[in-house]
């Protein structure tokens, strides 16, 4: 009796749970599911979207990895980007959320300034606007006129210096990393400094034995979602520098998407994206696995 | 004593300087884009730092802007925008919250394994699927259609889910069994005791929905070819090219039009964003 009012009790919470999750669901199998098992499929296959998909084994991976040089060229552009990119908008975040730790008038004031950036940061209208700055007769090179310094040629139009102006956007949005290291520092007691203190611990010490520490599962998390954000910029190297010059900026899904919609080239960018999938899943897990050396849990601590 | 009170007063100072210095930096982008969208086209590659314009063409600017190319104004593609941006959000939060409740408070059957997987949509990154999504919605004709841009919304998102369960999980479960006392099932919490207490999460959902969606790129450059369907940030980029539009000051000026819902919103809901990131230490 007890058995069957409780297993009742059960389907009915199992009927409740699928329906509330049923649209979601739906979404999850028209977007995901259904495009990644046939993602797999295309990406052993010559597929141009008019004719029919022909199965072509490793065909697609062996070319990535042995005849194509732009391949190769994106995914060090995109490593070289996102490991720029990433500690740099952590390390400058951390900064400016420690100066702004601070009991001062007008703090609401800068620290929407300083986030505003990272909301509009992703649009079109600022990669735009980020060309006319660091491009030809732009902002910056008409400021080295100013002060006497004649540039032949832009930041954007110079290889070795394009990527940097698209690193430079990224940083530029260290606004909600600040936000999230801004809310982490409050959360760290107070006890902790004044115990410091009678012990006679400097700024630096403080800095580096209690609050880096305590960070460090904040610091761990961004740096995971940043990493994987890194990855999948595209509307800065599309519009800003074209993924040029020399193929300088170009990076991995910018490549993906012109394998896909310029040349037609269903197939092989299903392998690209896959290689994508694979090499952010790596880094993942190896930041995860260095969690045990850096990142610090209060709690295990107490065991 | 007074060397103390000196360099007492000497901190607030230099802290200000300091922070109203980089705060230039920061928003000097956006007078700049403002500015030049008031300046005359020839004078945009003229000393471009000055935020200053020697010859103003304010309404030139925004009049040729809005004219758009081919009889389709700047309007038109705002409409677009909106009309996207509202529905996929409306739906988008509206099925997150949904899921985000039954996730958090109902056991369910394979309940961790499907939250295994929102989890797991938050890691792929969505560029992974764009090409069988567009040969998906190819098959289904949805192409140089409004919908192909919404339904990738509509149907919730794993940042949202996450982000709600996160906010039910604090809400403490003693509230629900006083509602199970009185009566409620569980649909009755949902509504009685757990939505009224989900609005900050809910608002936050909101604005940065119609953020990702608003400023959205990659999607529209795949799913539409046809100018009469472009959004914001598709006409931006067909302004940008040479051969069907060469006015760098209309460029600006639609530039700022795009961006001034973001702004408004920015400035009238700060308060939920900057909570939404702080609690959940997402990234927005």
């Amino acid at each position: 009796m007890r058995l069957s009012g409780h297993s009742k009790k059960n389907s009915k919470e199992n009927i409740t749970g699928y329906i509330l999750i049923l649209p979601w669901l739906f979404g999850f199998l028209l977007l995901y599911l259904v495009p990644m098992f046939s993602s797999v499929y295309y990406s052993f296959t010559n597929y141009n979207l008019l004719n029919e998909p022909r199965f072509i084994g490793l065909d697609n991976y062996k070319r990535m990895f042995f005849n194509d040089p732009t391949f190769w060229k994106s995914l060090g552009v995109t490593i070289y980007y996102v490991f720029a990119l990433v500690p740099l908008r952590l390390i400058f975040a951390l900064f400016i959320a420690m100066l702004l730790n601070t009991k001062m008038k007008f703090m609401g004031v800068y620290r929407a300034a300083y986030y505003i950036p990272s909301i509009v940061g992703g649009s079109v209208a600022v990669s735009i606007v980020w060309r006319q700055i660091f491009g030809n007769k732009g902002v910056i090179m008409s400021l080295l006129e100013l002060i006497g310094i004649h540039q032949e040629v832009s930041f954007i139009g110079n290889p070795s210096t394009a990527i940097w102006t698209i690193i430079l956007l990224g940083v530029w949005q260290f606004g909600s990393s600040m936000l999230i290291f801004l809310a982490a520092l409050k959360q760290i007691s107070e006890s902790l400094y004044e115990s410091a203190m009678i012990d006679g611990a400097n700024g630096w010490q403080k800095f580096t034995r209690i609050t880096l520490p305590m960070l460090t599962p904040i610091i761990f998390f961004n740096l995971v979602l940043q990493t994987i954000n890194g990855f999948r910029a595209f509307t800065e190297s599309f519009i800003v520098t074209q993924g040029g010059p020399l193929d300088s900026t170009l990076l991995y899904v910018l490549y993906l998407y012109r394998r896909a919609f310029t040349y037609f080239d269903m197939g092989y960018s299903c392998a690209l994206a896959w290689v994508l999938v694979g090499i952010i899943a790596l880094l993942t897990l190896l930041i995860f696995k260095s969690q045990t050396v850096w990142v610090y849990y209060e709690s295990k601590e107490e065991r | 004593m007074s060397k103390a009170r000196k360099s007492n007063k000497l901190k607030p100072v230099l802290f200000h300087i300091f922070a109203i210095s980089l705060g230039f930096f920061m928003v000097y982008p956006l007078l700049w884009t403002l500015a030049s969208s008031f300046k005359h086209n020839s004078e945009i590659f003229i000393n471009s730092y000055s935020l200053i314009p020697k010859k103003w063409a304010v309404a030139e600017n925004y009049t040729t802007g809005w004219k758009g190319i081919s009889g389709i104004t700047f309007g038109n593609f705002l409409l677009n925008s909106f009309i996207v941006a509202a529905v996929g959000t409306v739906g988008g939060v509206l099925c997150s919250m949904l899921a985000a409740y039954a996730f958090s408070r109902i056991k369910f059957i394979g309940r961790n394994f499907w939250f295994m997987c929102v989890m797991m949509t938050l890691m792929i990154p969505n560029q992974v699927m764009i090409v069988p999504q567009y040969i998906i919605f190819k098959r289904l004709d949805l192409i140089n259609k409004l919908q192909s841009l919404i339904v990738p919304w509509f149907f919730g998102s794993a940042f949202f889910i996450f982000l709600m369960v996160q906010f039910i999980r604090g809400i403490p479960k003693e509230l629900d069994e006083a509602a199970t006392i009185d009566g409620c099932g569980k649909l009755g919490i949902f509504f009685k005791v757990i939505l009224p207490l989900l609005t900050p999460a809910i608002a936050t959902c909101t604005i940065f929905s119609f953020y990702w969606i608003w400023q959205d790129f990659f999607q529209p450059l795949i799913f539409m070819s046809k100018p009469k369907y472009f959004t914001v940030s598709l006409a931006l980029n067909m302004y940008l090219d040479p051969n069907s539009f060469s006015n760098y000051g209309a460029l600006f000026a639609m530039s700022v039009v795009s961006l001034l819902p973001v702004i408004i919103l920015f400035i009238m809901f700060q308060k939920y964003l900057v909570e939404g990131i702080a609690t959940t230490g997402l990234k927005g």
